[in-house]
């Protein structure tokens, strides 16, 4: 759990280094390639998709959002009567903030309305798979992919199945 | 009026059986007065069925709005008021409001209840806020807080009388369900099984809210509550560890099995029921056996808590098909012979009807013609696969294997029909049933379990079965034979609780807010009404001053919330179906209201 433990602190130290609210995520244009992990020119995780093709990133993102988050928020990131739509808040939404509130959860509670969202850092089924999420649903704010399953994905790379592994505490 | 005489039966019965003043002789006696709606479903039985027949299927076409009331909570409104007296008990989602209205004063509020609970239990909550409603006895009002507290307000004044704790939501346990008073005591189920919550029923003394019994749904035989000799599933003694030798090492323990469905109670029988939910996590390699009792119809003494039988409808689920849907309790006549029948429509997409002093499996056919997982249950007594559904293997997301994508599975994890009760009539012999006509994708994969946090372990998309628009369907089911006698399409899922009425009309309402009358006998369309927002709430009847109302909670939220506020997957993604799938949130938005209806004066 050593690694859920780092990508909590990580996620910390980015969220509070960046101080704005409503930073934008930027150009979501791949320029790099790591290990099958495609990265913009800021350095943050981003999708590739070429001919309907999508990097392992965007189609595991879409399987775990489907198990973890789309009870609240909906199927594909539409959103549903108690949680926003992630299709748009990513649009506005910084990497670091995104990790930050994922792994420390967020309160919005007022008089008329009660929206809680758990913190998910040391839930090893959410927090070895952010920055799955974050690639999936960067790719979904940008309609980049659709309300579908994606078809083909370019294949898990040895890199990425040790570093899953390893968080999911597996041998 | 064949009720009435089944009612006299049952309640001569019960005095004679019981012999003291308990809670429920009184409330036995009070479900007696069709003015009056004194419990979730209207009686023990859990019918769904009113005597009052002012509103008919002559006059319902008239009916208009005597009065309304917000609950000023924005959340899915499930369940619906209670009615003793002059008194209207109105519960709201989370954050759990209980209103007391005065009928006699114009609607005016006498008191009001909210509880001060902690909002981290929200998100622990699977789908949404929900709250089923509460429960009366012995002079109080029960409700089963979204934190597990089960509380007893004074009906009068909605002081506390006493409360205590069911659960532990940092393990996310939570409570959603509707207690049940029998006897001298209150029963309430709970919430948690996408958390790999060890589920229960617990039984609370009506008078200070001591525990008095608790039956695990999963674990060893002093937890579940059985006799290895004297419990029976399909007529034979259960066995000794018949649920730990269904489970690999200590699963049991984070084994699910909610309970958070609705209870019914033969006096005569002195037998109460009800159904436990999904094994935990929805990745059935990771937990091989039958996992039992999961998804599972238990027959238990409410004294004692002691199972008479138990009977598993989905051995081993590969889908999520919860098995806590309402028991519905008749007297009917079956191959001539008069027969005490137990009538449940399962997540699974079956009708069953059973013997409920036996557990002997009567009938299991499926209610939507689309259900394609099973090719039926296994009704040969003789053959060891006795009761068991049939899996076809293209649809087994077991035999598939993990990180596969099974698709065009119907119906969908919610089910083809979920919590919302069906109401049976005496007068047609008809089980009017609100029903989901949604198929799924459903990918498992593997998780690891994190106390308090969701224990999934699948992915899954819906839609509507392929060729067709309507993503539910109103039916009318002949229990005796597993038979449609009729089928109303509708647009989105129905997620209503039926009514059904001596005036020969039913009632329900849909997620676009309409509250809907359809002929008894034929499903005619006879009125309808846009109220508010969605309906999730359940439609109830009664009597004051002299006339018949129809109530019903609107407030669009639940599992219907999620997927469907959003519209299902889309329409194009290759099932060549046309239109047809517009998203909820067209039609209707969020807010907490009742609508009160009567004929015109």
């Amino acid at each position: 759990m050593r690694i859920i433990g780092w990508v909590a602190a990580a996620t910390i130290l980015v969220a509070a280094g960046g101080t704005a609210f409503a930073e934008s995520p930027g150009d979501p244009a791949a320029v790099k390639n790591e290990d099958g992990k495609y990265l913009d020119k800021e350095g943050n995780p981003t999708y590739k998709i070429v001919e309907g093709t999508v990097d392992w990133y965007t189609y595991s993102g879409y399987r775990r959002y489907h198990s973890e988050c789309h009870v609240c928020h909906g199927p594909d990131g539409m959103g549903s009567t108690y949680a926003p739509a992630l299709k748009d808040s990513l649009k506005t939404m910084s990497y670091g903030d995104f990790l930050g509130v994922v792994a420390s959860g967020r309160k919005n509670v007022s008089s008329s309305q009660e929206n809680v969202m758990p913190a998910f850092g040391d839930n090893p089924n959410v927090a070895c798979y952010m920055d799955d999420l974050y690639v999936y649903l960067r790719a979904r704010a940008n309609d980049a992919v659709g309300r579908v399953r994606p078809a083909n994905h370019e294949d898990k790379t040895q890199a990425y199945t040790q570093a899953e592994n390893s968080c999911m505490g597996r041998k | 009026m064949r009720r009435l005489l089944i009612s006299a039966l049952l309640g001569s019965v019960a005095a004679v059986a019981t012999g003291g003043a308990f809670a429920s002789d009184e409330l036995h006696k009070m479900t007696q007065n069709p003015k009056d709606w004194v419990m979730p479903a209207g009686d023990y039985a859990n019918t769904r069925y009113s005597k009052l027949n002012q509103i008919n299927a002559s006059n319902v076409g008239k009916l208009q709005v005597a009065w309304t009331f917000s609950t000023g909570v924005l959340r899915g409104h499930e369940g619906g008021p209670l009615i003793i007296g002059n008194m209207m008990y109105v519960h709201t989602p989370f954050p759990n409001k209980v209103y007391a209205l005065d009928l006699a004063q114009d609607n005016k509020i006498v008191w009001k209840y909210e509880p001060k609970q902690d909002p981290n239990v929200i998100p622990v909550m699977c789908c949404d806020t929900v709250n089923r409603g509460v429960a009366y006895g012995d002079g109080k009002i029960f409700l089963h807080q979204a934190d597990t507290t089960l509380v007893a307000l004074d009906a009068k004044t909605g002081q506390v009388a006493w409360s205590v704790k069911d659960g532990d939501p940092g393990k996310g346990a939570t409570g959603t369900s509707a207690p049940l008073v029998i006897k001298d005591k209150v029963m309430v189920g709970i919430s948690g099984g996408e958390f790999g919550v060890q589920a229960h029923v617990t039984a609370y003394d009506i008078k200070t809210g001591k525990q008095v019994w608790r039956g695990f749904s999963e674990g060893p035989d002093d937890q579940i509550l059985v006799d290895p000799e004297k419990t029976t599933v399909l007529g034979k003694p259960i066995g000794k560890d018949s649920s730990l030798k269904t489970w690999e090492g200590d699963q049991w323990k984070i084994g699910g099995g909610a309970t958070w469905g609705w209870i019914s109670y033969d006096p005569e029988l002195n037998l109460m029921y009800y159904g436990s939910g999904n094994p935990s996590t929805w990745n059935p390699k990771q937990r091989p056996g039958d996992n039992k009792w999961s998804m599972t119809i238990f027959a238990r003494n409410p004294d004692t808590g002691m199972t008479k039988w138990v009977y598993q409808m989905t051995p081993h689920d590969e889908w999520d098909f919860d098995g806590v849907n309402e028991m519905i309790l008749s007297d009917q006549q079956i191959g001539g012979a008069p027969r005490k029948l137990l009538t449940h429509f399962d997540r699974n997409g079956l009708g069953y009807t059973l013997d409920r002093a036996t557990g002997e499996l009567l009938v299991a056919q499926k209610y939507d013609p689309k259900v394609n997982w099973t090719s039926g249950v296994d009704m040969d007594k003789n053959s060891p696969t006795y009761g068991r559904p049939k899996v076809i293997d293209q649809y087994s997301t077991d035999k598939q294997g993990e990180d596969h994508n099974n698709k065009g599975i119907c119906p969908a994890a919610l089910g083809t029909k979920d919590e919302q009760p069906a109401a049976y009539s005496p007068d047609t012999q008809l089980f009017y049933v609100p029903t989901n006509h949604v198929c799924m994708d459903y990918e498992p994969f593997k998780v690891s379990y994190t106390a308090g946090q969701p224990y999934v372990g699948a992915t899954l998309s819906m839609y509507p079965p392929p060729g067709e628009t309507n993503m539910g369907n109103f039916i009318a089911w002949d229990g005796k034979t597993g038979k449609i006698v009729w089928s109303n399409k509708e647009q989105f899922s129905v997620w209503s609780g039926a009514l059904a009425t001596a005036g020969n009309v039913v009632f329900y309402g849909t997620l676009e807010g309409y509250l809907k009358a359809v002929d008894a006998k034929t499903g005619k369309e006879l009125y309808k009404f846009k109220t508010p927002s969605g309906i999730i709430g359940n439609v109830t009847t009664y009597e004051h001053g002299g006339k018949q109302y129809i109530a019903v909670l609107s407030g669009v939220g639940g599992w219907a919330g999620i997927g469907l506020a959003a519209g299902l997957t889309d329409p194009t993604a290759g099932l060549g179906a046309v239109g047809g799938y517009a998203a909820l949130s067209n039609y209707t938005s969020l807010g907490g209201s009742l609508t009160v209806f009567a004929l015109p004066q």
